[in-house]
């Protein structure tokens, strides 16, 4: 009925399609995807994903056990106890309520269990705000989590489903956090085409497990009284380093699952992201680099401009953990002028962290383009596309004058 | 219950195993084994960070015979309610590694540091939720792990490395926190307290909470002979002083329609039916070096008083509640 | 003591343990172990319970024996038997 015979593609059926905004989107692929355990705690903008949930669990539409916990340390805290048991567990946060887990997401990753977050991205207190920036998910950079970032609602809900497979790949085996800004996703209704149930499930399908070579034998990666192994050691200086190392080497690897698993989503739904995603750079000549809803109001300035005659561009860095950093060199290597966007600062550092990575990538390439760096948006502020066209004509005026003189510059704010 | 022997419970086979790095004379280590030989299996165990779990993992090598995971310092009780909680969807599921068990003994094992202090949200978090699992603390009375600093648990007038005994303060200034009260507040099927000169006592109540259908809790006092400062061969003698002083009764709460039952256990109920027997608490404080200012260069016989009357006042409301 | 450690490609990931305390043997903590007058024990297995290494086996004839591989020489079954049937020897 959904399929495209040739193909097996389910096409945009508009019975599928529903009027979501970026957390029930959230809500709804989660509760087709039915983990076993869903351990949250309210946190604006994220409460209508665990609103929405509950509701699920109590019409009983899902098995999950909803964990409804006292704190979102304990929320992460309980999805790393499901985990390690074997199940499928999912939370949801954002801001100080990440803040609040920061300690539990490197033991997350460390213990290698694919939990599944949605972070709807917020400014971090304080002084205290409800609104968007990336303050949240960057102070989580270096957690070891593997990091989605999303457009629209649509690529929330497919990131929702994806995230599984990518997390419990076993050359992975990592968390996946999906970002979505707050308010501006998280409570912004848009049409989502969704995928019929059992194609969610057969597409997710069962968690998959590595095996490890125990104190007592072989076993799977998981607690099971019947091959008992121990989680979580007290890992000293002989061991410690190695541990770390086979982390990176995970991360490595979700740069290859990453975009196996994603085409073989695309081949089921019509929609692929990979890692990252380009708009109009062939012929560009600026390109704006950045992350989240901001690059749709980017796109929409990108054809305004090319109207004028322009050659403007964007990249939309869908995965920023792993950083993709030979698919943002291949692509951007001949421009000549990129302004990346920062939603976030890190204070006292020379650039934001996204335009570090940027400029980290491009360190070694002979050929590379000048690298200016925008931050925006803070707390909420409205990033207008008049903004994102000043920044265009900074991009500009840097190219006719051949070099940045300012690191960073902070657009919007008063002075 | 199903009764386990002193027997049967010796003949099985050690679920923490020999070879784990704790002190010399440890009391966690007993209570630990002993708790563990209570277990019904299939078994998940999970622990804070703290003495008991740095010396039983330090990698490569672990202790533990059954599935065990440390994550973090305050949240084993989080933990736990995790690890049922996917248990539970598994079970409903019919589905996943675990769903082919119908019992589960989810043990979280913590210290005082990791339940009266920083752990005490994610417990009564998960006592509020009603999680099928046995909390153990595991009270030492001190952050021992990093090197004797009070907690919430250090009883008044003891001497830790942030509650030195000084010219001014003599030790800890406040009274051990009623941690029993505020956890049997929350209306759990099972509490009790326990302790490693008992090991009878240990088995049964250790089944027992496990065998209850909710959190359980149990309240285990486990004399540490660094922190404390007595020789490692008096362990049990400080343990079953505690008892036979009445600073730490013996008893049991199971939690029936709606109200809190206590129960006096047989050590303490004896001392109860016969007051006399009741050891003056200044025996249990003279065998440790962390009372030492209590009676060195002067017996400080106002502090040693009041400590008395503390004791002496929860004894009996612990009488009364049992209807003693 | 000294061990071949593996490099990280042949440590099991996610940092699980891979050898049991069993192998580590804490029997050189001590300078004293316990020694058992079979001739007056009761069989009552205290020792048992209360040795924290599990150092003290029930044997099926249903008296202890001391593995001296774990024993840490605490001294609390030789303080604790009831019937004064142990005691501390100093090693050789
Ligand atoms: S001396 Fe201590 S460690 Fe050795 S067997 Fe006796 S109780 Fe166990
Ligand atoms: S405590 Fe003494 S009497 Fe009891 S079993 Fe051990 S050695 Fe024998």
């Amino acid at each position: 009925m959904y399929e495209d015979g040739e193909k097996g593609l389910i096409v945009t059926d508009e019975r599928l399609m529903m009027g979501l905004n970026g957390d029930e989107a959230v809500a709804y692929a989660i509760k087709q995807v039915e983990p076993d355990v869903v351990a949250a705690y309210p946190i604006t903008p994220q409460t209508i994903i665990v609103e929405r949930f509950s509701e699920y669990v109590a019409n009983g539409l899902v098995k999950t056990d909803f964990v409804s916990v006292e704190s979102e340390h304990s929320a992460l805290s309980s999805c790393i106890g499901a985990e390690a048991a074997g199940a499928r567990a999912f939370t949801a946060t954002a801001a100080n309520g990440l803040a609040l887990m920061w300690e539990m997401t490197f033991i997350a990753s460390s213990l290698r269990l694919p939990i599944v977050m949605a972070v709807a991205n917020r400014a971090l207190s304080g002084p205290i705000n409800i609104h968007n920036d990336h303050s949240d998910a960057m102070g989580a950079r270096d957690s070891g989590w593997i990091q989605i970032w999303c457009e629209n609602s649509q690529e929330v809900y497919d990131a929702c489903i994806e995230a599984w497979r990518i997390g419990e790949h076993t050359n992975v085996q990592l968390p996946v956090m999906i970002n979505l800004d707050g308010f501006t996703l998280s409570h912004t209704m848009e049409n989502v085409f969704t995928l019929p149930d059992d194609v969610v499930k057969n597409f997710v399908r069962d968690r998959r497990f590595i095996k490890v070579k125990g104190h007592l034998g072989e076993s799977e990666l998981r607690l099971d009284p019947g091959t008992p192994i121990t989680m979580g050691p007290f890992d000293l200086q002989d061991f410690y380093f190695e541990h770390k190392l086979q982390q990176v080497e995970a991360m490595r690897r979700a740069l290859e699952a990453i975009p196996e698993v994603d085409a073989e989503y695309e081949a089921l739904s019509g929609r692929g992201y990979r890692l990252i995603h380009p708009y109009m750079v062939d012929d560009a000549e600026l390109v704006i680099v950045g992350l989240g809803s901001t690059m749709g109001t980017a796109s929409y300035v990108v054809e305004k401009l090319r109207e004028k005659g322009v050659k403007a561009g964007l990249v939309k860095i869908r995965v920023f953990r792993p950083f993709p950093k030979d698919e943002l060199v291949k692509t951007l290597r001949s421009i000549p002028v990129v302004g990346v966007l920062d939603r976030a600062i890190s204070f006292g550092a020379p650039n934001g962290p996204l335009c570090e990575e940027v400029k980290t990538a491009f360190y070694e390439e002979k050929d590379r383009p000048l690298i200016a760096n925008f931050i925006h948006g803070l707390g909420g502020r409205d990033t207008s596309p008049s903004m994102i066209e000043g920044m265009f004509h900074r991009l500009m005026k840097i190219k006719s004058r051949g070099r940045v003189d300012q690191l960073i510059e902070y657009v919007g704010v008063r002075e | 219950m199903s009764d386990l022997t002193l027997k049967e419970a010796a003949l099985k086979p050690d679920l923490l195993a020999s070879g784990h790095r704790l002190c010399a004379g440890c009391g966690e280590t007993i209570i630990a084994r002993m708790i563990l030989k209570a277990a019904r299996g299939p078994t998940i165990a999970t622990s804070a960070t703290g003495c008991l779990e740095v010396s039983t993992s330090i990698y490569p090598y672990t202790a533990w015979m059954v599935p065990w995971i440390h994550s973090a310092f305050e949240n084993a009780a989080a933990t736990a309610s995790g690890i049922e909680a996917a248990w539970r969807a598994m079970r409903r599921k019919q589905k996943g590694p675990l769903s082919r068990y119908e019992t589960l003994d989810i043990i979280a094992f913590a210290g005082d540091g990791g339940t009266y202090d920083i752990g005490l949200q994610a417990l009564s978090g998960a006592l509020e939720r009603g999680h099928d699992f046995t909390y153990v603390l595991l009270d030492n009375e001190a952050y021992m792990n990093t090197g004797i600093q009070r907690s919430g648990g250090t009883p008044f007038a003891a001497e830790t490395t942030t509650s030195p005994s000084g010219k001014a303060v003599p030790g800890k200034k406040e009274w051990k926190k009623p941690i029993d009260e505020i956890v049997i507040a929350h209306e759990i099927p099972y509490a009790a307290s326990i302790n490693p000169a008992y090991p009878m006592d240990v088995l049964r109540k250790s089944r027992k909470a496990l065998e209850a259908d909710g959190p359980a809790f149990l309240h285990a006092l486990v004399p540490c002979s660094r922190g404390w400062r007595f020789p490692p061969e008096k362990t049990i003698e400080v343990s079953r002083l505690a008892v036979q002083t009445c600073i730490f009764p013996l008893y049991e709460c199971r939690f029936l329609e709606g109200r809190p039952h206590y129960e006096l256990s047989s050590p303490s109920l004896a001392i109860a039916k016969k007051p006399e027997s009741k050891k003056p608490v200044e025996e249990y404080l003279r065998i440790q070096g962390r009372f030492n200012h209590l009676f060195r260069p002067e017996m400080r016989v106002d502090l040693i008083s009041s400590i008395q009357e503390w004791v002496d006042n929860r004894w009996e409301m612990l009488k009364e509640k049992s209807g003693v | 003591m000294t061990e071949d450690k593996p490099g990280w490609r042949e440590m099991p990931e996610g940092a699980i343990s891979y050898k049991c305390t069993l192998d580590y043997e804490t029997g050189d903590w001590g300078v004293e172990y316990p020694e058992i007058d079979y001739e007056r024990c009761s069989k009552c297995m205290l020792c048992h319970f209360y040795c924290p290494e599990g150092a003290v086996r029930v044997r099926s004839d249903g008296y202890t024996e001391i593995d001296r591989r774990y024993c840490k020489g605490c001294g609390i079954c030789v303080e604790e038997c009831p019937v004064k049937c142990m005691k501390m020897v100093r090693k050789v």
